[in-house]
């Protein structure tokens, strides 16, 4: 059976250069980057070649870059590393609903350790409003986080303006871009923030590298104890493979094909919205070229990606708990909506593989699963 | 999506538990050629209350983690796709609180076992159809045949009468019955764990898991007191009296859900002759005690009655009624009632008939029924 992946939000495949480089570099580049002899300067070399690519990626200075393990790492060097290392008796941080468990759940962990946290909602659209972080802040805020582009909806958020209002009150400001580098243009310097997280695997490079950007001047407390690595940022020996496949993959992204996915996810959204009737997009306002969340009312998303899964079309429906099962995405609840509305939804995020000819097969596909998990419907009122 | 039960190329749901019995029909489907996914219900999260389980987790038993790995496996194993998919919150709404919210009013302890809830069966049945399998299979011990004069689907006693497991599945109905396959009802259990060592599937020497899966080691009272305290009321409000038949109030007790008629052991009262439950009064908080002979009724009513592999009848019909599931059968007749009630009378009086379980009604290998025993 013919597969067609649909869910690159979730991951990218491997490029073919990035996983050339990879494959290269784990036989010939295996020095250690920290060593004197020539094994270890070609190493270093290679893994400053990649750290320069990163950066330019996302419009950072090469020192700005520390590599990590990936986005969940660089989320909780973030804000674990930023916020323990102030020293003030009162410290309080802002962050958002909608955040990924990586910075959600590293902000529960500062709780834990003392720190107070203000989660902010926010709008129906998925829109974090700036104001609403204004509110939020007080004289003991040290830390804002709000991520660039939601995984879910796709929506970006105000990044550049929220940072104005930090900047304004002495605030430092963390940004989760790991869904936005690759898919849209990043600028930190632009978007004003102090610490940006990126990962290597959602823009066609191996899991297990990601890199933190740390600007300039601003100090982090480790999370790991070990060696000088990184600038006394992150101990370990350096994964320099995967820096080098991420490298490659940060050099090649396409910003062409992002117009072109652009066109894909527009035809799938207008062919989808036409053909079903009962049919919402989650998520409105500036959003990645790549994402649609439908909300199908009546059916059950986790059913109908099991269906297409089974016809040959890889989508997801809310976040997976421990076991595999499907629960409603706590973004979509954030956004207000009612667990059900949250379950009926299914997520459809783009990449380079896909074609015209494949999202019409898509749709096709969708129209029949959602036409024949309606009839089954209890909750789907038949006209 | 074509109706096409009878076609051999129709996709069938294999309901998974990670245990021996659902691996070994999913690997012997597989082997006959028939198109298949497996399904997991994750029913109930084990870890949601804190300190029931015991340590290291629930292993060997429906729900856990542990299972969903297992089940993931044999599909891996067989060389089928499969899903896990999320039934908490209705197996909450359906199985759960009804189970622990409607306990003081009980009189019977023990929850309804999750095959009896007739929504869960629709549920799966639906969830298979919407993927495109108009056809379940699961690890049942039962069999299912079609009376060709009626056209009726007869559901019938398993071989292995240690494994029969028809007492829990007198609620099927016909349209369900039509779509549901037992494959396993043909064999005794050592002959299935044969199977699972030849199919090599990868849990064929775990052991059996127990009926009622959400509630650790079986202990009900722990797991209500354990989910009141996750919800805010207090267990203590189902204290009351010990009395004997006459109304004498011989002691108190910690809660009603921790008695079952026709239990001996654990009272709490002393007394010259040996003690049961007679009864628990759910409106007074009154544990009723007596001796063996008030324990036994010649009669009941069954509300809710289920009709299977006979049409409702008209006549009062003669059958072997299975009171519990560990209850040898006895010989009772029929009287039909208005409003799916039926009057059992015993030929010989039972032992703990006991209001809230479910009544089976057999005529040799075949259920013709079965219904909810009410309060006298």
């Amino acid at each position: 059976m013919s597969r067609f992946y649909f869910d690159h939000n979730a991951t990218t495949p491997v490029s073919p250069a990035s996983g050339e480089a990879l494959a290269a570099a784990l036989c010939e580049v295996w020095g250690n980057a920290s060593s004197v002899h020539r094994e270890g300067q070609a190493a270093r070399h290679r893994l400053e070649a990649a750290r320069a690519a990163v950066a330019t990626l996302i419009g950072a200075g090469h020192k700005e870059i520390v590599f990590t393990s990936g986005g969940t790492e660089s989320a909780n060097l973030a804000l674990l590393g930023y916020v323990r290392a102030v020293e003030r008796p009162r410290r309080h941080i802002v962050t958002t609903a909608i955040e990924h468990p990586a910075v959600l759940n590293a902000a529960m962990q500062l709780e834990r350790e003392g720190v107070a946290v203000t989660v902010v909602s926010p709008d129906a659209n998925g829109l974090v409003d700036p104001a609403s972080i204004r509110d939020a802040i007080s004289p003991d805020t040290v830390l804002i986080s709000v991520m660039h582009a939601n995984n879910e909806t796709g929506v970006i958020q105000p990044i550049s303006e929220i940072a104005r209002i930090a900047q304004g009150n002495g605030i430092a400001v963390h940004s989760d871009g790991v869904q936005a580098a690759g898919k849209t243009l990043v600028d930190v310097a632009a978007l004003g923030v102090d610490l940006y997280s990126i990962s290597g695997h959602k823009f066609y490079a191996p899991k297990g590298i990601g890199a933190l950007f740390v600007r300039e001047g601003v100090r982090l407390q480790p999370l790991q104890w070990g060696g000088r690595h990184e600038r006394s940022r992150r101990a370990g020996t350096e994964n320099v493979p995967g820096a080098i496949a991420m490298g490659v993959a940060a050099a090649t992204v396409d910003a062409s094909d992002n117009v072109r996915i652009a066109h894909l996810r527009d035809r799938l959204e207008e062919a989808v919205l036409h053909r079903i009737p009962d049919t919402a997009i989650n998520g409105a306002g500036p959003r990645l070229p790549n994402t649609a969340n439908f909300r199908f009312h009546g059916i059950e998303g986790e059913a109908a990606v099991i269906a297409l899964d089974l016809k040959g079309f890889a989508v997801s429906s809310g976040s997976a708990c421990s076991s595999g099962a499907v629960e409603p995405s706590h973004v979509l609840l954030a956004m207000g909506q009612a667990p059900e509305q949250a379950r009926s939804s299914v997520r459809i995020s783009l990449g380079a593989g896909n074609t015209a000819d494949q999202v019409d097969r898509l749709v096709d596909a969708l129209v029949t699963a959602v036409a024949h998990l309606r009839r089954l419907s209890p909750a789907y009122a038949h006209a | 999506m074509h109706e096409s039960r009878s076609n051999a190329d129709a996709l069938v749901a294999v309901a998974m538990s990670g245990g021996v019995d659902s691996s070994v029909v999913a690997a012997m489907l597989h082997r006959d050629g028939v198109p298949l996914v497996g399904l997991t219900m994750q029913l109930w999260n084990q870890r949601r209350l804190p300190g029931l389980a015991p340590e290291g987790g629930a292993s060997g038993r429906c729900c856990s983690l542990d299972d969903v790995y297992d089940a993931r496996q044999v599909a891996q194993h067989v060389g089928i796709p499969y899903y896990v998919v999320n039934f908490e919150k209705r197996f909450e709404e359906q199985v759960v609180k009804p189970f622990v919210e409607d306990y003081p009013r009980r009189t019977h302890p023990h929850p309804v076992h999750p095959l009896q809830q007739l929504r869960q069966v629709d549920d799966f049945i639906d969830l298979a159809r919407g993927l495109g399998a108009e056809t379940i299979a699961t690890g049942h011990y039962a069999r299912i045949g079609v009376d060709p004069q009626t056209g009726r689907h007869q559901l019938l006693r398993a071989v292995d009468p240690a494994k029969d497991q028809t007492y829990f599945l007198f609620g099927l109905t016909q349209p369900q019955l039509a779509r549901t396959r037992f494959p396993l009802g043909g064999f005794t259990k050592p002959q299935v764990r044969q199977m699972a060592f030849d199919f090599g599937i990868p849990v064929a020497a775990k052991n059996d898991s127990q009926e009622i899966c959400f509630v650790p080691n079986g202990d009900y009272a722990a797991f209500i007191d354990a989910y009141f305290r996750e919800q805010g009321i207090d267990p203590a409000r189902a204290q009351g009296e010990i009395v004997d038949t006459g109304g004498r109030v011989l002691g108190e007790h910690a809660g009603v859900h921790r008695y079952t008629v026709g239990q001996r052991k654990g009272i709490g009262v002393a007394a010259a002759e040996p003690l049961y439950v007679i009864a628990t009064e759910p409106a007074t908080q009154r544990v009723i005690v007596g001796s063996n002979d008030d324990l036994l009724c010649g009669r009941f009513e069954a509300a809710r009655v289920n009709w299977i592999s006979i049409a409702p009848p008209a006549a009062p019909v003669r059958a072997s009624v299975r009171i519990r599931n560990k209850h040898i059968p006895a010989a009772a007749t029929l009287q039909p009632l208005p409003g799916d009630r039926v009057r059992v009378q015993f030929d010989e009086p039972q032992r703990a008939v006991t209001p809230g379980q479910g009544a089976v009604f057999y005529d040799g290998d075949r259920v013709l029924g079965g219904g909810w025993i009410e309060s006298k």
